[in-house]
């Protein structure tokens, strides 16, 4: 039996947009383009890449806010015990699924409802599954504040997300998202509009939590240095597609993909002694090569790094 | 202990509001007119129950008051100008009956008897502090009944209306598709539909009350504009993230559109609410103005009164008979857009100043 | 020694609210000479973008600088009319903000747009001499001169971004101020932006302010860095030195919580607390509340300014222990 939590098997989602009012003809987008990936127990996979390269896109299909559009993407179910695919589950399955599977958002501010109290939105996943009783859920919302580190939680029950700044938000989201206890949580950036000194306190608390309760992350972000203090492991994106996959220091010391190697020299580096040098690629050509060959398949250069297959032929793409 | 913290955070959040609210001076400008006319509605009923004013002198519709005035009997010339009189209109003068107005209803007279008669209508006076009208009614007493009509009419029908088209634009948003599609070409039908001429034939079919008005006005106002600018709202508040995450929970259609869209989705169509008590206030007088109403007095009467029996081509020689009633009309309609005004300032930070 | 191209002296403003005065810069001095490039890092709201926006003049309306003074070239901007500050601005100091890539006009051409700034500098240029400046302004930021017949949405965000620089660079300043101009680009393209304006300073000998809250972009940018915290000035000194030898516990902060991708990966120190409001005065040390070193190395209770501890290194006296 593996031990995956999560198997994504060439999950592709198109998008329709038509070129203007009058014209019948849609064109497509290809935003996620055929990508596949396991996330163990306990694992944290970073998706890294630049905006648009369809991170956030692969997260909305994945826990069903946009239907995808084909691929298939199993989930354990801890009940049976068995690796169960999401199209085709019954209405139990899917609370279970909806039970286990959670997002966090980039913007603090605005995924709170700000028309609630705090109490309130913790609550909120524990009443649509109407788990434990009224008592019980205050018990555990009081609970999940304490881990969280909003102490004590009798200050913050009653208070609107306005009332509170950025970081404190940020927490207020992490303990919604871990009050039922899930085994996969999916961050779309959650950091990356916080400030510096409250940004590490929030990548500590999660990290802290993967381990005291078990959770395995898919944290999306676009900053190389913020994946590699989170993630065991990192898959580099680009155009809709995975183009690199590895444990976090194997990517980052002996990168093969020459995209993998753009982004890895573009990300300054906190020491004013250190000169970095550029790695220089002809994005045109990559786009091109990205495009003609749609039937990509990823192949292991061993210490479990896997790599797009062009990248195996004859064309090297350094300008 | 909880209590007392819910207690203490809602009035913090009104008090803020408030602070802004206090900010904008034409929002407070509104209140203290809303507020006035709001202070006349309740103290008519006050007067009449603690008996300060009896019914049969006081009353709007039925009461009756005239002031005894002895006047001297004259015969106006046939020619002007005369030494005495300019022009035609100068005589008779206010303390002057002319005789041969007398003879026409067959009151025997000589020219320099005094006259005893009834002034109708009466200019203010301590006992009449807007005077009487035609009919020896209190004007004053007649404004305070036509806050009340103003108000009921007014709130009535900005609720009806902001409640309609709150829950359709919501649900348009909510649930797109053909409803959407239905939903915003009905609004575009009303939008074209001339209101005015609208209510002439519905009145023309049924006697309308001022309810039955309230009840057309809020509708006809509820599938109207409102409904698009509502869905518009609602379609942003739709794409926020804590909606996606209410629905990566599971919750449901009904749990997402009445606990995280509605209440977001609320500030707006109170300010529109308040904006829509101006139209209903001002399409009532125009009923009443034209006799299309079936109602006992309001403010539109009362110039409706004043235009059938002549008296609003007389300048403003019987100004109280107008200008109480039209200033009414004016400043409340006015007060309630101010206050609409100052609303938006609060619940629309981006027009705030810093 | 080369001379002082910007001096600014006990600069202080405030922000008038309707929740009180927010002290958004605080008793600030700083200089800059010429040719070179001067860091202010700091968290969002520490006053960094205050600082910007009144060295060019551009505060708000509701802004009051209560103290100190701008010399920009030996000459005083803080009292200056409107029409004086509209030569300096552009002509001697020219500015890079965050959104600047989506301020331009959508209708215009970029080319016309630059041209439009040249002309009311410039006015005795010809309209050919414009055109060939504006060329060679492209080219220096890696754009095609095809670019400028092009509209603003035929751009992607970091030409746009790359045009802005040209912009800034079209009336000749002596010193550009670049606030967060990458924030809200992707990395690839934060890269090739900040290469592009270090090329451009080298090349034009320009004096450079970088502003950014991002610890490592400033390493990279600068020789000099200013540490900011709740409008005040902590430490400065030469870049090299402050990264070597961090002496104010909130620089040690920002640097301990910046995350690498070269080098051992360390555990990371996250601050306790939030950066406090600045509408409530603050008695001594304004970073003490969050301080880790408040007991045992600092006064908390002096009253915050620079003291020299070596050669061009300035730092916040609380941090210098009792005395």
């Amino acid at each position: 039996m593996s031990n995956n939590l999560i198997e994504v098997r060439n999950l592709v989602k198109h998008f329709e947009v038509s070129k203007s009012v009058f014209s019948r003809n849609k064109k497509i987008v290809k935003a996620v383009d055929g990508i596949s990936f396991d996330i163990k127990a306990g694992e944290t996979l970073g998706l890294v890449g630049q905006s648009g390269c369809g991170k956030t896109t692969t997260a909305r299909s994945l826990c069903l806010l946009d239907p995808k559009t084909s691929g298939s993407v199993n989930f354990y179910n801890p009940d049976t015990q068995n690796m169960e695919s999401i199209d085709n589950i019954d209405e139990d399955g899917m609370r279970i699924f909806r039970r286990n599977m959670q997002m966090i958002f980039q913007d603090p501010y605005e995924s709170l409802n700000p028309r609630w109290t705090i109490k309130d939105i913790i609550k909120e996943p524990l009443d649509i599954h109407n788990i434990g009783s009224f008592n019980e859920r205050e018990e555990a919302v009081m609970e999940i504040l304490r881990t969280v580190g909003l102490t004590p939680p009798e200050n913050y029950l009653n208070r609107y997300p306005h009332e509170i700044s950025g970081g404190q938000r940020q927490r207020v989201s992490i303990a919604r998202t871990l009050v039922m206890k899930p085994k996969f949580v999916i961050c779309d950036e959650p950091t990356s509009m916080l400030d510096v000194s409250i940004r590490i306190s929030i990548m500590d608390l999660m990290l802290n939590l993967a381990k005291e309760l078990d959770v395995s992350y898919l944290y999306i972000t676009h900053d190389l240095a913020v994946a590699r203090y989170m993630c065991n492991r990192i898959a580099v994106m680009f155009n809709g597609k995975i183009v690199e996959i590895a444990e976090t220091e194997e990517l980052l010391q002996n990168p093969i993909h020459p995209y993998t190697k753009r982004l890895i020299s573009s990300i300054p580096i906190p020491d004013p002694k250190y000169v970095r040098e550029r790695y220089e690629i002809n994005f045109d050509e990559l786009d091109k090569i990205v495009k003609d060959n749609p039937n990509e398949q990823m192949v292991d250069v061993g210490n479990n790094h896997f790599v797009a297959t062009h990248e195996t032929k004859e064309y090297l793409i350094e300008s | 202990m909880e209590n007392q913290n819910v207690d203490r955070d809602v009035k913090a959040a009104i008090k803020k509001n408030w602070r802004l609210f206090k900010q904008s001076k034409i929002g407070i400008t509104g209140l203290v007119i809303v507020i006035f006319f709001g202070f006349l509605a309740i103290l008519q009923p006050l007067l009449f129950l603690t008996n300060i004013w009896d019914e049969a002198t006081y009353h709007p519709v039925v009461g009756y008051d005239a002031e005894k005035i002895s006047r001297t009997v004259v015969e106006c010339p046939d020619q002007y100008p005369t030494k005495e009189y300019p022009t035609r209109e100068d005589c008779p003068r206010v303390d002057e009956v002319n005789i041969r107005y007398l003879k026409a209803f067959g009151i025997e007279a000589e020219v320099g008897d005094s006259y005893e008669s009834n002034v109708q209508p009466a200019p203010p006076s301590s006992r009449h502090l807007l005077g009487t009208d035609s009919l020896g009614r209190d004007i004053f007493s007649q404004i305070m009944e036509g806050s009340q009509v103003a108000f009921l009419l007014g709130l009535i029908s900005a609720i009806i209306g902001v409640g309609i088209s709150t829950l359709l634009g919501t649900a348009a948003a909510f649930y797109g598709g053909k409803l959407d599609t239905y939903l915003m070409r009905q609004s575009d039908l009303v939008l074209m539909l001339p209101t005015l001429p609208f209510l002439f034939i519905i009145s023309a079919f049924a006697e309308l009350k001022v309810w039955h008005l309230a009840i057309v006005l809020g509708t006809l106002g509820g599938l109207g504009g409102t409904v698009i600018t509502i869905k518009s709202q609602a379609l942003q508040v739709k794409v926020k993230p804590f909606v996606d995450s209410a629905r990566i929970t599971g919750g449901s259609k009904r749990r997402i559109m009445f606990s995280h869209i509605l209440p977001n989705v609320a500030p707006l169509a109170l300010l529109y609410m308040v904006f829509s008590v101006t139209g209903a206030i001002a399409s009532e007088s125009v009923l009443s103005f034209l006799g299309l109403l079936n109602i006992d007095m309001s403010w539109g009467i009362m110039i409706y009164l004043s235009q059938t029996e002549g008296f609003i081509f007389t300048g403003l020689k019987y100004w109280w008979l107008i200008i109480p009633a039209g200033l009414a009309v004016t400043l409340l309609a006015g007060g309630f857009y101010l206050v609409g005004r100052g609303l938006d300032d609060v619940f629309n930070p981006r027009l705030r100043r810093r | 020694m080369p001379d002082l191209l910007l001096e600014v002296k006990n600069l202080s403003m405030h922000y008038d609210t309707l929740d009180g005065n927010v002290d958004a810069v605080k008793d600030i001095s700083f200089s800059v000479k010429s040719g070179e490039s001067f860091g202010l890092v700091g968290e969002s709201g520490c006053g960094k973008t205050s600082v910007a926006m009144t060295l060019l003049q551009l505060q708000p309306d509701n802004s009051v600088i209560t103290e100190g003074s701008i010399k920009l070239d030996g000459k005083e901007l803080i009292g200056l009319s409107e029409n004086d500050l509209r030569k300096v601005r552009w002509d001697s100091i020219s500015i890079v903000f965050q959104g600047a890539m989506n301020a331009w006009n959508p209708v215009i051409k970029i080319g016309e747009q630059i041209r439009e700034a040249m002309r009311e500098h410039y006015p005795e240029n010809s309209k050919q001499e414009n055109i060939e400046k504006i060329d060679e302004l492209f080219k220096m930021v890696g754009l095609d001169g095809s670019i400028s017949e092009r509209f603003p949405h035929e751009l992607s965000g970091g030409m746009k971004q790359r045009a802005v620089i040209a912009l800034a660079l079209s009336c000749d300043p002596k010193i550009i101020i670049a606030d967060e101009p990458t924030t809200a680009l992707d990395v690839v393209i934060q890269d090739q932006i900040l290469n592009e304006i270090k090329k451009v300073q080298d090349l034009l000998g320009l004096s450079l302010i970088y502003i950014s809250h991002d610890i490592a972009v400033i390493a990279e940018m600068t020789d000099k860095i200013a540490v900011m915290y709740a409008g005040s000035i902590v430490e400065m000194g030469p870049t090299k030195d402050i990264f070597e030898n961090p002496v104010h516990s909130y620089t040690r902060a920002l640097l301990d919580s910046t995350p690498s991708i070269r080098g051992e990966k360390r555990k990371l120190k996250s601050l306790d607390g939030e950066p406090p409001s600045l509408i409530n005065k603050i008695d001594g040390c304004s970073f003490a509340p969050r301080c880790p070193d408040r007991e045992t190395k600092c006064n908390p209770t002096e009253h915050m300014r620079l003291v020299e501890i070596a050669p061009d290194h300035f730092v916040d006296i609380c941090s210098q222990g009792k005395q």
